[in-house]
């Protein structure tokens, strides 16, 4: 633990990238590897299941720190994080213990309060807090909250493993995928210069990302060499299937096999040693609006009514993995015409591969882009056409040109305190546009503004606050802005009537006032005629 | 008490028994201030009284003498119907606390304070008041201060780990107070390299030293050759300086900001410091907490700084408490 800690202090006490890669290899080379397994799994955003309620934990803080609930939480707030609260309002120990290592503290002290009654977590937790101290308390509270995240990016703890193996970061990408357990043998294995051997058969390759198209794609130079698809709005997902079994993974690496029995019975045809990549899509004999596929998702049983009021489907788009062979390598065309073979002999109607989109010029897409709405598309992809599949997003190769989004004026109505690096400013907003002479909220959005204006926008907030509910702030409906968003439903959930997709600020319209926004009505005439009410 | 003996104007605070304003931010004809700190002293008024320790670092900062009147700390002077005492407040040279006592009762008010003792200043000395008017920059229990030497020591650690590596060390600070703080620390230790100040640390540095407070050599950065080598050395700078062109002269450089606000991680990230040295000049939870005690105070105002939780922990505690803003005085007229 000491030297985790000591890793964490050095990663956190630098914003320069390279040292942070030092840090991390001056910390894989020389520690236990039971210790480097857990490690590993902290540093790529793995999280343990949470053991110990929240609630119980801030009782338990204000308890031990002699202060009443109500200024632990205005603490809380203020901090943006807990398990800083924590450290920082819980008495530090006049003498602290050695700390385990973090294998030992990890499965001996924090993984068994999961089967302990409440009184037994409470003694452990207190124990704990008067034996750790500074770093090492901080980051035993982030191991009981939740994932730790220390800056570093999965990304970056890829390189550094990468370095230290003496292998190619994609290798290594493809080590870290999937269910691995974080023993020491894993951990050895992660570190070989060897071949990869005996691997778990779930096991799915890292995604090749693509990046957004900013210029005109005819600047990509001869429109032959490139290949357009339509951009799905579903789940990004890798199927497998080998030894006779199938796995679905998202890109998130959330298994999702067993929750969409449609397909993956069909999938039961594919040969062994065969791995798709593509999209999960809510499909009824064409696309249907991604808040249908939203009842699917986290729905682990699902019954028949529910796959007839929400079908889904498996688009693949590629093939990464046949005969078991490991396919990257291969230029897209070929990957493609081995995938409508393999497809045409053992696809279904739930799983096939999507026609491709058809363009002679560069001068034929920007039609083809703006239909993507109507077609119910995001827009379209451009991969070229003798690329191999890639790790991660790499860009040159595979370019995604996405509608333009719809945009609305609103006006800012709440805020709220963000957390991290936001903690302390008001970062979290609710906008709401007009309706029978009323504001209504409609939109949540924490992004587009830059620092300077979230600060401007924060004092604002504070001068101008009419009431508080706890951390959320009313304001003087003053403030326009200008938001973008993805998609629009009817959401009987809301006051609004409405739900939309990935709403995030676009500009601040200090040249609007209020009756400048726009009106609901506006809003709802974006519905998809299919998503309204009968 | 019946009737309020102050009450937020201008920015500061106005004392209708005494015709003066405390720490305006508008000209007013009469002035008493606390400390040379921009938000509490700007130029403009008619007469100025302040500590006698203040008296050079309030004259650099307002730009001229005539108006200034000094007084020593304890010795009582007459406003109008009231009698006035300055108190040491610990917060940064020449900073003081004001008693005032009237007809209305006894109060304190503070500009702000610290409880840490501090090698550039006289330490806070507390009095009995009926009523305490507290800063409460930092008034949530998160604050708490580690003893100054360890926070000393971990910037002399960050300092000799930027010059193992031949990396300048910038560290941001407030060019009064802060800087010739963590320069007065400094000097009771062994160095591993010189120390360079930003020209906006520079005249007010000078102030400190004809004073007589010990401080280590420092050189400008304005005097340096074009070609300086930083490597070993230890910058200066207000952390206004950050991100700007000015930093360029440093090359490849580590960063630090030394404030009580650096004790939350956040605060440290947003801004995009290396790294983070919590030492401050204005009181800590416990700090503020303690000071209500020993000021014998029945009563309790909280002015500079979110006051609602502290307020809220007081009244539990069964004082009288109350939050004033005092800036809300200039959004009015």
């Amino acid at each position: 633990m000491q030297r985790f800690a000591r890793l964490y202090d050095r990663l956190d006490g630098t914003t320069s990238t390279n040292a942070r890669v030092a840090a991390l290899v001056d910390y894989f080379r020389d520690v236990p590897p039971a210790d480097g397994a857990w490690a590993v799994w902290c540093l790529t955003g793995r999280r343990l299941k949470r053991l110990v309620p929240s609630r119980l934990l801030r009782q338990w803080g204000a308890q031990a720190a002699g202060l009443p609930d109500w200024l632990l939480e205005s603490s809380y707030q203020h901090v943006g994080d807990l398990a800083e609260t924590l450290n920082l309002l819980v008495p530090e120990p006049q003498r602290t213990q050695r700390a385990p290592p973090l294998q030992k503290l990890i499965e001996e002290s924090i993984r068994p309060l999961g089967k302990i009654d409440e009184d037994d977590k409470r003694r452990r937790v207190l124990a704990a807090w008067s034996e750790l101290a500074g770093t090492e308390r901080f980051l035993y509270n982030k191991l009981l909250t939740g994932a730790l995240r220390v800056g570093v990016s999965r990304r970056l703890v890829t390189r550094a493993l990468a370095e230290l193996a003496g292998i190619d970061s994609a290798l290594m990408a493809h080590r870290l995928m999937g269910d691995w357990q974080p023993t020491p043998e894993f951990f050895r294995q992660l570190l070989t210069d060897q071949a990869d051997a005996d691997r778990d058969i779930s096991r799915p390759y890292p995604f090749f990302l693509a990046s957004p198209l900013e210029s005109d794609p005819a600047e990509l130079g001869d429109a032959e060499a490139w290949r357009a698809e339509w951009k799905w709005d579903g789940i990004r997902a890798q199927l497998i299937r080998r030894d006779g079994r199938t796995f679905l993974w998202s890109r998130g690496e959330e298994r999702l096999d067993g929750r969409f029995p449609e397909f993956e019975t069909e999938a039961e045809s594919l040969p062994d040693g065969t791995v798709l990549d593509g999209e999960i899509m809510a499909w009824r004999d064409g696309p249907l609006p991604f808040a249908v596929l939203q009842r699917r998702i986290g729905r682990k049983k699902v019954g028949r009514k529910t796959i007839e009021a929400a079908p889904t489907a498996f688009l693949a788009y590629d093939l990464l993995e046949e005969d078991g062979s490991d396919l990257r390598e291969a230029a897209l065309d070929e990957r493609a015409d081995r995938l409508r073979t393999l497809l045409e002999a053992t696809g279904g109607e739930r799983l096939f591969r999507p026609e491709p989109v058809d363009f002679d010029h560069w001068d034929d897409l920007p039609a083809l882009r703006a239909s993507a709405r109507e077609r119910g598309v995001e827009g379209v992809m451009l991969k070229a056409a003798d690329s191999p599949y890639r790790v991660g997003r790499k860009r040159g190769d595979w370019w995604k040109w996405k509608v333009d989004p719809y945009t609305f004026d609103g006006v800012l109505l709440y805020a709220q305190p963000g957390h991290g690096r936001r903690s302390g400013l008001f970062t979290d907003y609710t906008f709401a546009v007009h309706h029978d002479g009323a504001l209504v909220p409609v939109a949540k959005a924490y992004s587009g503004l830059t620092q300077a204006e979230i600060e401007e926008l924060d004092r604002w907030i504070r001068a101008h606050t009419t009431d508080r509910f706890g951390p959320v702030r009313a304001v003087e409906p003053v403030q326009v802005f200008e938001l973008a968003f993805e998609g629009i439903t009817r959401s009987p959930r809301h006051k609004s009537g409405i739900a939309m997709r990935f709403p995030r600020i676009h500009r601040w319209r200090r040249d609007l006032s209020v009756a400048d926004a726009d009106a609901l009505e506006t809003l709802e005439r974006l519905l998809p005629k299919e998503a309204k009410t009968p | 008490m019946a009737e309020n003996l102050l009450k937020p104007d201008a920015g500061g605070l106005y004392c209708a028994a005494g015709d003066f304003w405390i720490d305006p931010l508008r000209p007013v004809p009469r002035a008493v201030i606390t400390h040379a700190h921009a938000d509490h002293a700007r130029s403009g008024s008619g007469e100025y009284y302040t500590a006698e320790a203040g008296r050079p670092v309030l004259r650099q900062r307002i730009g001229h003498d005539d108006d200034l009147i000094s007084k020593a700390y304890g010795e009582y002077f007459e406003l109008g119907d009231t009698r006035v005492t300055l108190f040491p407040a610990g917060h940064i040279l020449g900073s003081a606390t004001v008693r005032i006592e009237s007809a209305q009762g006894t109060w304190g008010v503070s500009g702000d304070f610290k409880r840490e003792a501090d090698p550039t200043c006289a330490p806070f000395k507390p009095f009995d008041c009926d009523v305490w008017l507290t800063e409460c920059t930092f008034g949530l229990p998160v604050y708490r201060w580690q003893p100054t030497g360890e926070v000393i020591g971990q910037l002399l650690d960050w300092w000799r780990e930027c010059a193992g590596s031949g990396r300048p060390a910038v560290l941001f600070c407030y060019a009064l107070g802060k800087a010739q703080r963590v320069l007065a620390e400094l000097n009771r230790h062994q160095l591993p390299g010189r120390i360079w100040l930003h020209g906006a640390m520079q005249p007010l540095t000078r102030c400190y030293r004809e004073q007589g407070i010990g401080l280590p050599d420092t050189h400008a950065v304005g005097d340096a050759g074009k070609g300086e080598d930083y490597g070993q050395d230890l910058v200066l700078a207000p952390p206004s300086a950050a991100g700007s062109p000015w930093m360029k002269r440093f090359g490849n450089h580590s960063t630090g900001f030394v404030s009580g606000w650096m004790r939350v991680r956040g605060n440290r990230r947003r801004r995009g410091y290396d790294r983070g040295f919590v030492l401050s000049d204005h009181a800590d939870w416990p700090g503020l907490v303690d000071t209500v005690a020993d000021m014998r105070a029945r009563s309790v105002i909280t002015i500079h700084g979110d006051g609602m939780a502290l307020a809220g922990y007081l009244g539990e505690q069964g004082l009288a408490t109350n939050s004033w803003n005092l800036r809300e005085t200039l959004r009015e007229s």
